[in-house]
């Protein structure tokens, strides 16, 4: 179960103009921009559910994920995660949650695949019975069984997304972080890819928070949706609310955003 | 700790596996570390040519100082290289991964560079120190070997503690610090004499500040038969207490992470 409440966190960037002498004039004195990333957001997500957390770029998403998985401290507002307030009980908060960033890889570039996940196994201190039975199972769902003798840096961008997904469920988590899992996939293991994800929420209970902007990633696999702009929550509803501006998903979206005006 | 000691080894295994996949790329790095010590090692017998002693050191004893310098240096760098090149693990995203992993975050930092094309410049170290050892006149007894053995252990964990440092001030300013490599690289090279013959205030520096001294011209004295003071013997042991304020750095940038992201 996830809770948050009243969480704002702003960074300060540093702003210039363009040109070497105005980069020259800020080495003395820069000056400096708050910008909000979030502003009181609050919302709950229920164990077992599936929900999707779009938004344009820059709208706070990742800040959000960063903070639900204890890397980020807000500036204010409680946040509890299975009654552990993230940044506070990292470690042992972190036990329980899988995390795929779709841009970053998390496997050993130079090794096979299969050697990531013999460390992560120590990583995670998981058992012996434990990791044989989560192998099996992942590499049978996720078809890795020929992936996981090759380097991580020979697998195509779908192979490795398989092979990520599979490395952050190895310790059986009970909350899995999605930022933008299928960027840059084919057809094929996209659909491969969402397949597996519905498996295993309907399996394991395995509750997904999903950050995306493919539309059909939402509408494959998300009931609910949280839709976030400027650092606010919009829109907190299910996929049918923003179906019934009809049409296309993707124009309705769009127009949204318009609408909002974020 | 037994655990994390074994995971450690492990971390390291993997690391010695990637770079076993570029053999003529680790081959070239070994001769290369060995070519730049060698450098140093030609300027000070060239120096030695015109002078037969400097700052009352004979060729000999400054052979074994510069060859027991040097183990310390390369025994701290091939381990804390993680550290050393720490600037490009918070900028690739890579410090955000080690967060979501349910371990100490010094142990995952150290695992995730192990610098094994080091040995080139050990195996130079050792050939110097054993070289100086036969030839400098010391009668070896236990506490002379245990000097020597303090000696090693508390440069290394010196080193380990500005290596530490200059890792915990890329929190704040993202870039890698030039003048960070005065205190590491700089001194491997100003520490091939005995830093009593740079003067007084090179050496109350080397004493209070960083403290070089206690971990080099001090105990090296009573190696050498020059003093007979038992603190010397010791005095390495103190220059450990060193990495303590580092550390204490290296967890206020953790916190200034957490809450500004990077």
């Amino acid at each position: 179960m996830i809770m948050m409440n009243d969480i704002c966190k702003s960074y300060h960037v540093a702003k210039r103009n363009a040109g070497f002498k105005e980069a020259c004039r800020a080495l003395f004195c820069r000056e400096y921009e708050t910008i909000k990333a979030l502003d009181r957001v609050s919302f709950t997500i229920a164990d077992g559910e599936m929900v999707g957390y779009i938004g344009p770029n820059g709208a706070g998403k990742s800040s959000t994920i960063k903070i639900l998985s204890g890397i980020l401290t807000p500036d204010g507002g409680a946040c509890l995660v299975n009654g552990r307030t993230p940044w506070k009980e990292r470690v042992d908060h972190v036990r329980d949650i899988g995390v795929v960033f779709g841009q970053r890889t998390q496997l050993w570039w130079d090794v096979p695949v299969i050697d990531s996940y013999d460390l992560l196994k120590d990583i995670y201190s998981i058992s012996k019975e434990t990791y044989k039975h989560n192998l099996e199972e992942l590499t049978e769902l996720l078809d890795l069984k020929e992936l996981l003798k090759t380097p991580a840096r020979q697998l195509s961008l779908g192979q490795r997304m398989r092979c990520e997904i599979g490395a952050s469920l190895l310790h059986g988590p009970k909350l899995l972080f999605l930022d933008e899992p299928t960027i840059g996939l084919d057809a094929v293991s996209k659909l491969a890819v969402r397949e597996f994800i519905l498996r295993q929420n309907e399996e394991h209970g395995t509750t997904v928070i999903l950050t995306t902007h493919d539309m059909q990633d939402i509408e494959a696999l998300t009931r609910r949706i949280i839709l976030i702009g400027k650092g606010r929550v919009l829109m907190d509803g299910s996929l049918e609310d923003i179906r019934r501006g009809g049409g296309n998903i993707d124009q309705t979206v769009a127009r949204l955003y318009r609408d909002y005006d974020i | 700790m037994r655990d994390g000691i074994f995971l450690y080894g492990h971390y390291v295994s993997v690391q010695i596996k990637s770079m076993m996949q570029y053999k003529k790329s680790f081959m070239l790095a070994v001769m290369g570390q060995f070519l730049t010590s060698f450098n140093t090692f030609l300027g000070m017998f060239f120096m030695f040519q015109r002078f037969s002693a400097v700052g009352g050191f004979t060729y000999s004893q400054v052979v074994l100082c510069f060859g027991i310098f040097l183990m310390a240096f390369t025994l701290a760098e091939c381990v804390a290289r993680g550290f050393d090149t720490f600037s490009s693990i918070v900028r690739k995203g890579e410090f955000d991964r080690v967060m979501v992993r349910p371990r100490g975050l010094v142990l995952q930092v150290l695992g995730s560079r192990f610098e094994l094309s080091r040995i080139g410049r050990m195996l130079q170290a050792v050939v110097m120190f054993i070289y100086g050892m036969r030839t400098s006149g010391i009668c070896w007894d236990m506490p002379r070997v245990m000097t020597v053995v303090f000696m090693v252990a508390g440069g290394a964990v010196l080193f380990f503690g500005i290596f530490l440092a200059g890792a915990a001030l890329c929190f704040f300013t993202l870039e890698s610090l030039e003048i960070v490599n005065i205190f590491t690289y700089g001194a491997r090279e100003f520490g091939t004499y005995p830093v009593g013959v740079y003067g007084k205030h090179i050496l109350r520096f080397c004493t209070f500040v960083v403290p070089y001294g206690l971990v080099q011209y001090y105990p090296l004295l009573f190696l050498l038969g020059k003093r007979e003071e038992v603190w010397r013997m010791f005095a390495p042991l103190l220059a450990a207490v060193f990495v303590v304020p580092c550390y204490g750095l290296w967890r206020v940038g953790v916190r200034r992470y957490q809450s500004a992201g990077s």
